[in-house]
C-alpha cells in the first residue's frame, strides 16, 4: 500500500512498519561512516512547520533532510502571520502554492496535521499534534527497542509517567500493540486516560509492581504545559512514587533497558544516575535512530510521490 | 405598560404587500391566487399529536384557522401523503445582532418555511445577547419584517449572559420575551441563579437551563471515553450533565421555578428528570435531533461539523435518548439551529466553533427514527409541535378546531442526498452533509398561508 502521508500510527499495517524500520536500521548503519550523505531526496524541497517549540525533533527532521539531499526550510511559526491571526489552513494553502514536495509538521492541537493534510497536495509528516500522535517517535523508539533487544514482538513492556497528555506514548501503545508485545501503562490514575481498558493494556498506579519482569521500561515526561493544572499534588511526591530510580529498576528484568523521548526532567521522572548509566540506558541511542528512521520515513513518502506523479502524466 | 408588546403578534398579517415581500426567493404562493381566505386539503394522512392518531381525511382552513369541515372551499389535494401541524423549535439562533452573515431572520425564515418549522423561538446568545428590552425590541422588529414564519424572542437570564445580574425579567416578559435563559453559559454562582429562578417565579416566567457542571465540563469538545482519547480530544464526562441538571432541579425545588432544561443527551441524567417530574415540580425537558440521530463516533476524522455543545454522546446514550422520548420523559425535540461560517469550523478541533445548522435537517433526521420504528410518525410530532407550543403557551402544535393553521404537507419517505450547498440557510455547518435521509417537506402553511412549495 502506498503511504501518501505519514500523520500516525494507527493506519499502517505491520508489514508497513516493518519496511521503515529495515531502511531505517540500513541508514542508522551509514550515519554512523563518512558516506552519510546522499542524493536521494535531491530536488525536494521540505518545510519544517513547526507550531509548537521543539529544538531537538526540528534539529532532527533538519539533518535528515540534508542528508538526504533535500532543500531544507524551517518556518518559525510563532514569529510569523499565525500572529497576525491567519489561520491554520491559510498558511498552509499558501506554502502550498509555493509547491513543496513535504510538510513536516508540529502543532498544539489534536488533529490539525490531518486537517492540513487535506488541504495541500504534498506530502505531509506528522512532528506531533497536540496529545494525539508522534508516529517518528514511535517509530524511533521501535527501532531502538528491535536493536537492543533482537526482537519487536513479546517483550514486557511499560510506559510510564503522564499517558493522558502523552502523544508518544499513544503512538507507541498502538505500536507496540500491532507488533504483539504485553504493554503496561504506570502512573497516577489522574493522568491515565479515559477508557484505558479499552486500550489493550494493563494498568499499573503501583510502579514497583507494574515494573516486575519487563523488558523496556520507558519514561514519559510530565507535561507541564499540556496540563490545565491540579493533576498531582507535588513534583516531588510524584518522584517518589513515580520516579525511575535504581531500586524501582530493580524490580525489572536484569537486561532491561531505559528509554526516554526526551526532554527529560533529571529528578522528576528518571533519576540523572539512570539516564546516564549507558549499560542500562539508550537515550542517547534513541536520539540517533530519531534521524535514521525521519530519513527513511521521508525517503518512502517521497518515493511514492514520484511514483503517484508518474502515473498521474502517464 | 412601560414596555410593551411590539405591534400585533406575528402572525397575523393584514397587509397582502408585506406578505408578497417576504417571497424573494423561488417559492411563491402565487398558485394559489395570493391570499386564500379558506382551502381544504384533501386526501391526506392527519398526524394528530393531540389523540395520536394518523387518520386519512381532509383539512379545511378559514381565515387562517383550522375549522370544520367546508366542502364549498378550494380544495389541494394532498396526494396521500401526510398533514401534520408545523413544527415549534425552541432553540433556533438566529445571528441577529451581531453576525448577520451567519443567519438572517430572513434566511432563517425561508430555511425555517422548507423544513416544515411554522414557529422558531429563537435564542438570545446573539452579539450584543438579548439582555434588555431595547435589543429584544430591535430583535422583534427584525423578525416581523423579514421573517417568514412565525417568531418569537427568548432573552437572556442575566446580563451579558454573565451570570453576575438578572435581566430585567419585568420588562422584558412585558415587551413578548417567553423564555430566560443564558443559553450555553451556566450560570456558576448559585446564590445569582437562585434570586435570578425566586424573581422569574413570582412573574410566571419559564427559565430555560442548559445543564451542565461549569468545572467538569470546562474546555471539553468531546465526551469522556475511548474514543476522545484515541484522538485526544479534551472531554468532560457525562456526570458533568447530570451534575448540572440536579443542581438546577435542586434550585427549582426550592423556588418553584417554571425550568425547561435545554438538552438532555445522557442517559445518566435521566433518573434525576424523572424524579423530579414525580415530586410535581415543573419541569420539562429538551432533547437535540444531533443527540438523538449520531453519536461519538460519527466525528470520525476530527470533522467538525459534527461539533457541537454537548458534545455527541455514546451509542448507549442516543438509544437511552430516543427510549425516553418515547417514554415521555423527555419532552421536545429541537434542531438547536446554530449557523456558523466556513471560517469558524475551518479550524483543529479542539478551536473550531461549536454547533450545527437544523432547521432544514430536523425533519428529515427525526423520521430517521420513524423508519427505524423506534417512535410514530404522533409521537414524533408531539416532541416537535405540541409541547413546545404548550409549554410556551404558544397557539399550534394541534389539529383542533380553531388552532392557527400552521401546518406542513410532507412526504416521509422520499430518499434523497443531503446537499449542505443546497441549504437556505446562509451557514451550511451540518453534519449530515453528503448523507442519504428520507422524507421532504412539500408545502409549509403559516396561519393558512403558504409559505413554501416544493
Amino acid at each position: 500500500m502506498q503511504l501518501q502521508h505519514l500523520l500516525g500510527i494507527e493506519p499502517l499495517q505491520p508489514q508497513q512498519i516493518n519496511e521503515i524500520l529495515d531502511l531505517a536500521d540500513q541508514y542508522a548503519d551509514r550515519n554512523r561512516t563518512s558516506s552519510r550523505n546522499s542524493e536521494v531526496l535531491a530536488g525536494c524541497t521540505q518545510i519544517n512547520m513547526f507550531f509548537e517549540n521543539s529544538t531537538r525533533t526540528q534539529a532532527s527532521f533538519e539533518i535528515a533532510g540534508k542528508r538526504l539531499g533535500a532543500d531544507v526550510m524551517n518556518i518559525a511559526m510563532q514569529a510569523s502571520s499565525i500572529k497576525k491571526g491567519e489561520t491554520l489552513v491559510d498558511t498552509a494553502l499558501t506554502l502550498n502554492a509555493m509547491h513543496p514536495d513535504l510538510l513536516v509538521v508540529r502543532h498544539p492541537h489534536s488533529g490539525a496535521v490531518d486537517l492540513l493534510a487535506q488541504k495541500v497536495n504534498c506530502a505531509v509528516l506528522n512532528a506531533g499534534d497536540g496529545r494525539h500522535e508522534h508516529p517518528t517517535q514511535a517509530l524511533l523508539d521501535a527501532l531502538t527497542i528491535r536493536r537492543s533487544k533482537g526482537r519487536l514482538h513479546r517483550l514486557n513492556i511499560a510506559i510510564c509517567g503522564d499517558i493522558a497528555h502523552s502523544r508518544v506514548a499513544r503512538s507507541n501503545l498502538i505500536l507496540l500493540g500491532k507488533m504483539e508485545n504485553r504493554i503496561r501503562l504506570i502512573g497516577p490514575a489522574t493522568l491515565m486516560p479515559a477508557g484505558i481498558s479499552g486500550f489493550g493494556a494493563e494498568v499499573f498506579h503501583n510502579m514497583e509492581e507494574g515494573l516486575k519482569d519487563v523488558d523496556v521500561v520507558m519514561m514519559l515526561r510530565l507535561q507541564r504545559e499540556r496540563m490545565d493544572g491540579g493533576f498531582i499534588p507535588s513534583e516531588r511526591e510524584y518522584y517518589h512514587r513515580y520516579g525511575l530510580n535504581a531500586a524501582k529498576l530493580s524490580n525489572a528484568k536484569p537486561d532491561a533497558i531505559v528509554m526516554h523521548p526526551g526532554p527529560m526532567n533529571r529528578g522528576v521522572e528518571i533519576d540523572g544516575d539512570i539516564a546516564d548509566d549507558l549499560s542500562r540506558s539508550v537515550i542517547q541511542e534513541q536520539v540517533e535512530m530519531g534521524v535514521a528512521v525521519r530519513m527513511a520515513a521521508m525517503e518512502i513518502l517521497m518515493r511514492n510521490r514520484r511514483q503517484n506523479l508518474e502515473e498521474a502524466q502517464r | 405598560m412601560y414596555y410593551e408588546r411590539t405591534q400585533r403578534p406575528s402572525y397575523v398579517r393584514q397587509n397582502s404587500d408585506v406578505c408578497l415581500d417576504l417571497y424573494s426567493g423561488p417559492h411563491r404562493s402565487n398558485d394559489l391566487g395570493g391570499w386564500m381566505t379558506s382551502l381544504r386539503i384533501t386526501n391526506v394522512h392527519l398526524i394528530d399529536p393531540e389523540l395520536q392518531t394518523i387518520q386519512l381525511g381532509s383539512l379545511t382552513i378559514i381565515d387562517g384557522r383550522i375549522a370544520a369541515d367546508d366542502l364549498s372551499a378550494p380544495t389541494l389535494d394532498g396526494g396521500g401523503k401526510y398533514l401534520a401541524p408545523g413544527i415549534v423549535d425552541i432553540g433556533v439562533k438566529v445571528c441577529e445582532p451581531g453576525e448577520r452573515h451567519k443567519e438572517s431572520f430572513r434566511s432563517a425564515g425561508l430555511a425555517a418555511a422548507a423544513g416544515g418549522v411554522t414557529t422558531m423561538v429563537t435564542r438570545p446568545d446573539t452579539d450584543p445577547a438579548i439582555d434588555s428590552p431595547e435589543t429584544l425590541e430591535f430583535a422583534t422588529r427584525r423578525a416581523q419584517a423579514a421573517c417568514a414564519v412565525h417568531t418569537y424572542q427568548m432573552a437572556a437570564l442575566t446580563k451579558g449572559r454573565l451570570g453576575r445580574e438578572m435581566t430585567e425579567i419585568g420588562f422584558m416578559q412585558d415587551a413578548g420575551a417567553v423564555a430566560f435563559t443564558d443559553c450555553d453559559l451556566v450560570v456558576s454562582d448559585t446564590k445569582v441563579l437562585a434570586r435570578a429562578l425566586t424573581y422569574a417565579q413570582q412573574l410566571g416566567a419559564l427559565v430555560i437551563g442548559h445543564p451542565q457542571d461549569p468545572g467538569l465540563s470546562k474546555g471539553a469538545a468531546a465526551t469522556t471515553g475511548k474514543f476522545a482519547s484515541l484522538r485526544a480530544i479534551p472531554a468532560a464526562s457525562p456526570m458533568a450533565e447530570r451534575l448540572g441538571l440536579e443542581r438546577d432541579l435542586a434550585l427549582v425545588e426550592m423556588t418553584g421555578a417554571k425550568y425547561h432544561a435545554d438538552q438532555i443527551s445522557t442517559a445518566l441524567a435521566l433518573p434525576a428528570l424523572e424524579r423530579a417530574k414525580q415530586q410535581g415540580l415543573d419541569v420539562t425537558a429538551g432533547v437535540s435531533i444531533h443527540h438523538l440521530t449520531l453519536n461519538e463516533f460519527d466525528v470520525a476524522d476530527y470533522r467538525s461539523f459534527f461539533k457541537v455543545k454537548p458534545p455527541l454522546r455514546s451509542e448507549e446514550d442516543r438509544l437511552a435518548m430516543v427510549a425516553a422520548l418515547a417514554a415521555g420523559i423527555l419532552d421536545i425535540i429541537s434542531s438547536m439551529h446554530t449557523p456558523q461560517d466556513e471560517e469558524s469550523k475551518r479550524l483543529p478541533y479542539e478551536q473550531a466553533a461549536s454547533g450545527a445548522v437544523a432547521l432544514e435537517t430536523l425533519l428529515p433526521a427525526a423520521l430517521r427514527l420513524y423508519h427505524a420504528d423506534h417512535l410514530s410518525l404522533p409521537q414524533l410530532f408531539r416532541a416537535m409541535s405540541l409541547n413546545p407550543a404548550k409549554l410556551l403557551g404558544l397557539p399550534g402544535g394541534s389539529l383542533a378546531h380553531g388552532a392557527p393553521a400552521d401546518l406542513i404537507l410532507f412526504d416521509p419517505d422520499t430518499p434523497f442526498v443531503l446537499d449542505r450547498f443546497k441549504l437556505r440557510s446562509k451557514s451550511k455547518n451540518t453534519p449530515f452533509d453528503g448523507q442519504l435521509m428520507q422524507g421532504q417537506v412539500l408545502a409549509t402553511f403559516v396561519h393558512g398561508q403558504k409559505v413554501y412549495q416544493r
